[in-house]
């Protein structure tokens, strides 16, 4: 009991740091009549960009999983000489401005660079296009996968892949059957969290593609054109749309690991 | 058959240096040290999972010193089991035979029939978190042999579990190696390695201190490290038996003492600490259930006093105090009786 004025003080913080998240995300749905939202909802240009936002940005968070959950796999298994410069390496993208990584990823697949020439070898543009804007979701969101699968390996007692190696499987083997499903929870929320940091990224993907415009770039150009009375009604929706998404993953890769 | 020939390994903290020993199909060869000896260090090179410094394993005449690990005769029970926990009982013992070329059908009457053995039929379904160390245990030890490993290798096998458990799998080792299964078993616990080795090495601080036939080991302690560790001296092969609810243990001589414990008839071990026999001048009512005459053929020191050699038709260690050696006044030769209570 000596400590409840300093108790109060603690809850008094804490309380003022929650409004502040809550307070504005409140105030933009207050702000914003629902026959606004019913409106705006029905625009096929915002319908567009929050369709092609999501698939981009699962088809981004699946295609660059490929190669993340290995990696997160040896960084969490091996030791290796460098090892904290990797580490450190796969940080950069959430330190630096996302503005400056959009420029970095659009020198890396214009037209005149290795990728953009390969890739329009096979037909596929990358810089206004959706593979562009892929690249520029996966750059500035893929740590959070390679970390939360890091973590989630790491969790995994080594012994029991030694236990497995022991009964006779495979390297190959014992991945598939015992690390992976036993790191599957990271995993997801190392997938939700790219997908969710993904879908929200403007600076890099404006950068690489004005169009075909995602919903944070929709919102920013209602925005700057039409003021702010035109861009909260898109901006409603997407939170929402992002909300809904969220809790539906986190409550799919809950059941996933029950079951 | 296994050989282990000058096995050098430096952990930071310890060094295992110079182990040999060499394994006999059928055997069940138990490596006895205190922890911290470098017991489990040993099975992890047989198995693979640590590379030695030095030294070679070889397995019928064959090196297989840089094998991988899953090409290895070698099955291991970690002292943790290491069940997997996102699969059933089932999926555990049948993971070293899935995908293994065999039938679905094959798989499971194999799965039955080793869970069977081990008598964990009725946990198939169950899954691992629900599960005691002792049923932990037997999963590990069906999934482990379900692949039929040359070597059966134990990690201190009964140090977790409870003493009623222990005896259940005691028997159920017994009853494997008695199939032909050989067994490489670490334990610090003597009494182990007394009722279940037909060898034993016993290791201090990582070096081999005494490799023989447990008898050898426990009536001849090589060193005075083996003779303090082993600790007993007194121990007879019985038969065991019950009468009118009392136990007796008749001895290859004959002799028959009164026993306490709750081991099943047949064939036995009579274990006696040389501290828990006592030693007087004339036959006095004491509580112990032994009581006999003999006559000292020996005293000699020993790291806790001294160790007095009694014959009574069989010969008995007791561990006495100076003071008590002075207050009997003993010598080799006189005429004491002896008294004890004793288990098997």
């Amino acid at each position: 009991m000596r400590f409840q004025p300093f108790q109060l003080f603690l809850i008094l913080l804490s309380g003022l740091v929650l409004l502040f998240i809550i307070g504005p995300l409140v105030g933009i749905f207050v702000a914003t009549s629902p026959d606004q939202v019913f409106n705006t909802s029905r625009d096929p240009e915002v319908q567009r960009s929050i369709g092609l936002t999501l698939w981009v940005s699962m088809a981004a968070t699946l295609a660059f999983a490929i190669g993340s959950i290995p990696l997160a796999y040896l960084l969490a298994r091996k030791d290796f000489a460098l090892k904290r410069l990797v580490l450190g390496i796969i940080d950069l993208p959430i330190v630096i401005p996302h503005s400056a990584a959009g420029i970095a990823v659009l020198g890396f697949v214009s037209r005149d660079s290795y990728l953009g020439k390969l890739g329009s070898m096979v037909g596929l543009d990358f810089v206004g296009a959706p593979a562009g804007i892929a690249v520029a979701m996966a750059f500035v969101s893929i740590p959070f996968l390679i970390n939360a699968a890091r973590d989630g390996f790491s969790a995994v007692p080594l012994r029991l892949e030694l236990a497995a190696l022991n009964l006779g499987a495979s390297p190959a083997r014992v991945f598939f059957s015992i690390s992976l499903p036993l790191a599957w929870r990271n995993i997801v929320s190392g997938l939700i969290l790219m997908f969710a940091r993904g879908m929200s990224e403007f600076g890099a993907v404006i950068i690489v593609a004005y169009y075909p415009m995602v919903t944070p770039v929709l919102i920013w150009e209602r925005f700057s054109s039409f003021g702010l009375s035109h861009a909260r009604p898109v901006a409603v929706i997407f939170i929402l749309v992002s909300l809904i998404f969220f809790i539906a993953l986190r409550l799919l890769s809950r059941t996933k690991k029950d079951a | 058959m296994l050989e282990l020939k000058n096995i050098i390994k430096t952990y930071p903290e310890f060094k295992l240096d110079d182990i040999s020993f060499r394994v006999d199909d059928g055997d069940h060869f138990i490596i006895l040290g205190p922890s911290g000896a470098g017991k489990t260090q040993i099975l992890e090179i047989l198995a693979g999972l640590v590379d030695p410094d030095e030294g070679n394993v070889i397995v019928d005449g064959k090196d297989i010193t840089g094998c991988k690990i899953q090409s290895r005769p070698f099955g291991i029970v970690f002292q943790d089991y290491a069940i997997f926990p996102h699969m059933s009982v089932r999926e555990n013992i049948s993971y070293p035979v899935r995908f293994k070329g065999s039938g679905s059908k094959q798989v499971l009457s194999m799965v039955a029939e080793q869970a069977e053995a081990m008598e964990i039929g009725h946990l198939l379904d169950r899954m691992p978190k629900t599960l005691s160390g002792g049923e932990l245990q037997r999963v590990a030890l069906a999934r482990t042999l379900i692949r039929e490993p040359k070597y059966l290798l134990l990690d201190e096998p009964l140090a977790s579990l409870d003493v009623s458990l222990r005896q259940g799998l005691r028997s159920l080792l017994k009853e494997i190696n008695d199939k032909g299964q050989t067994i490489i078993h670490v334990t610090h616990d003597y009494e182990e390695a007394l009722v279940l080795a037909n060898r034993v090495a016993v290791i201090n601080q990582g070096r081999m201190v005494q490799i023989g036939s447990a008898d050898e080991v426990f009536h001849n302690p090589g060193s005075e490290f083996v003779a303090r560790f082993t600790g007993v001296k007194n121990y007879f092969a019985a038969r065991l038996y019950r009468e009118q609810d009392r136990q007796y243990g008749e001895l290859a001589n004959g002799r028959v003492l009164r026993l306490n414990t709750d081991e099943p008839e047949g064939k036995g071990f009579v274990i006696l600490r040389g501290e828990d026999i006592f030693i007087s001048l004339e036959n006095l009512p004491t509580s112990a259930t032994n009581q006999m005459k003999g006559q000292i053929l020996e005293i000699s020191p020993s790291p806790f006093g001294f160790e007095v050699l009694i014959d009574t038709g069989t010969r008995f260690y007791a561990r006495i105090t100076r003071e008590s050696l002075q207050n009997l006044a003993l010598r080799p030769g006189k005429e004491v009786w002896i008294s004890f209570t004793s288990k098997a």
